[in-house]
């Protein structure tokens, strides 16, 4: 479990299931186990109806073989988020009334696609969440606005600008990133020994 | 009344400085002695002629100046002003709200004819003039909220209004006291404030929003809230922390009088007609400690609100590594007499 945090953050859950016509999963890495919990108390023609979008990332092949014998509709496995984000924009634009979406895995994946789940017209608060696996962050540097991804140690250096930036707990829902602020600002130089805060 | 507008900046030399005029309009936000979060909000009325209470949005002099200042910004980095693309109309009722206060309360300054949708604004101070259709956005150079904002000053915050809830979806933002627009829009009201120490646990937000969620049309709310400042710097945004937060370091002794600045925002809230959404204009006013000190009721009080504030607190407002000097140099100001109550000079 993620440690509490300010209000900014979001708070996961655990996925339930939900009556609908279409279930969209989307995960990665363990999120996967999530889905395959799921199933356990799913009625017998629920993956049926279930697209389930799934990037393994550092899982490997490990989930793959089981996600196929949940026998969803569709099974789609990428390698990147970004090279499934195509895909998951076209399942939003054809979506109608009663989808149910249900992001799992790490707060990167569930907070971009959030976004474009929330762009195509759903309330954020009726998408299910449920973070699995690494608690690694996406972080926007608030200088430079370039995004890094699965930061783990606090300070870091920007992979856009190369200031060293603290990361801060404040979320963006938009942004699906935390927030990083140069850490020697007050005191050029000064850069407090990195520390793993996020594995 | 006449203002005379003043040519000054905000960066780089830091020409800023106030009239003694305008010192003594200040507004100074400390009723007493000591200070500690509260919802201070009261009905935004005409009060006390002359004081930035009296008018809807107060021009002074260094209007002109700002505006420029405001506009360099947005040279620099068009993130400070955006839009959601629901807030358009909210934009408009922003637009006649300033243009019909302003040309009511200010008329040597502006004008306002309006010929059905059919607008001519004059703007003297900026030597803007400009006839445009009314819920037309093609008939303006910019969306009616940048518009009319990169002509007042102060930021904008504008609030949809949802799920009992405000929204940040929408927002003018150069004179920030180190929070991102760029970064908080879209936030719901607990959301953008998530940063602040303590106020959540004493339940101010919770208090605060179901106040600031009846407001009703006609009938806006202020408050005033405050913060430090080295250099009379406008843009204090985490966007530019990595170039404004050294001059932190450069504070003296010797300097403080100049370099260090009581930094407060008159915030107010108006309902907005068409689009049922909150404007939260955030007015900047700075003051030297040089300027402050020329009060003795504020140079005894503001030491002693200094000298006691909470660690939590003078480390959120970002003075707290240099609090100590700063006390030492207000305390040669502080004979320990007894002070009034309220804000304004004896």
């Amino acid at each position: 479990m993620l440690e509490g945090s300010i209000l900014s953050r979001p708070v996961y859950d655990v996925l339930e299931i939900r009556p609908g016509r279409l279930h969209l999963m989307v995960a990665d890495a363990e999120g996967a186990e999530a889905i395959l919990d799921l199933a356990a108390s799913a009625p017998s023609d629920f993956f049926a109806r279930a697209h389930v979008i799934y990037v393994p990332k550092r899982a490997g092949d490990k989930f793959i073989a089981k996600l196929e014998q949940l026998a969803p509709a569709q099974l789609y496995v990428g390698p990147t988020y970004e090279a499934a984000l195509p895909r998951l924009r076209r399942v939003l634009a054809g979506a109608h009334m009663g989808l149910q979406v249900y992001l799992a895995g790490t707060e990167g994946l569930m907070g971009q696609a959030m976004f474009e789940a929330t762009e195509a017209g759903i309330p954020h608060s009726a998408i299910q969440t449920e973070h699995r696996g690494s608690a690694v962050r996406r972080v926007q540097c608030v200088h430079c606005k370039g995004i890094t991804e699965d930061v783990t140690h606090d300070p870091f250096q920007c992979a856009h600008c190369g200031l060293h930036l603290f990361v801060r707990d404040h979320y963006s829902r938009r942004i699906a990133a935390f927030q990083g602020v140069r850490v020697d600002a007050e005191d050029p130089g000064n850069i407090p020994e990195s520390v793993e805060r996020f594995r | 009344m006449t203002i005379i507008f003043k040519e000054e900046t905000f960066h780089d030399d830091f020409t800023f400085r106030n009239s003694p005029e305008a010192v003594k309009r200040f507004p100074f936000p400390f009723p007493e002695d000591s200070y500690m979060y509260s919802v201070n909000l009261e009905p935004h009325k005409s009060y006390r002629p002359g004081s930035v209470y009296e008018r809807t949005f107060d021009v002074d002099e260094h209007y002109v100046s700002e505006m420029r200042d405001r506009a360099r910004v947005l040279a620099e980095d068009p993130l400070r002003c955006q839009s959601l693309p629901h807030m358009t109309l909210a934009g408009w009722d922003l637009l006649e709200l300033i243009m019909t206060s302003k040309a009511e309360e200010y008329p040597e300054l502006f004008e306002l004819h309006r010929d059905g949708a059919k607008w001519h604004w004059i703007n003297r101070p900026l030597g803007i003039e400009q006839k445009f259709t009314f819920l037309d956005e093609t008939t303006l150079p910019y969306g009616p909220m940048e518009y009319i904002t990169r002509q007042t000053q102060g930021d904008f915050a504008v609030l949809d209004q949802r799920d009992d809830n405000l929204w940040m979806d929408a927002g003018m933002v150069t004179t920030q006291a180190d929070w991102s627009l760029d970064f908080d829009i879209g936030m719901n009201f607990f959301e953008w404030h998530a940063p602040v120490p303590k106020a959540h646990e004493m339940g101010i937000f919770q208090r605060a929003l179901k106040f600031l969620l009846n407001i009703q049309q006609g009938s806006p709310a202020r408050r005033l809230n405050w913060t430090m400042t080295v250099n009379p710097l406008l843009d204090t945004s985490p966007e530019n922390y990595h170039k404004w937060g050294v001059m932190k370091k450069d504070l003296t002794l010797e300097n403080m009088g100049q370099m260090m600045h009581l930094r407060v925002e008159l915030q107010t809230f108006f309902r907005l007609p068409r689009s049922n959404a909150l404007v939260f204009p955030i007015r900047c006013y700075l003051i030297k400690l040089d300027e402050l000190v020329t009060v003795p009721k504020w140079a005894r009080r503001f030491h002693r609100v200094i000298r006691d504030l909470p660690t939590e607190l003078a480390t959120y407002k970002g003075f707290v590594t240099n609090r100590p000097k700063i006390v030492e140099w207000l305390s040669k100001y502080d004979d320990g007499a007894l002070t009034s109550p309220g804000i304004w000079p004896d």
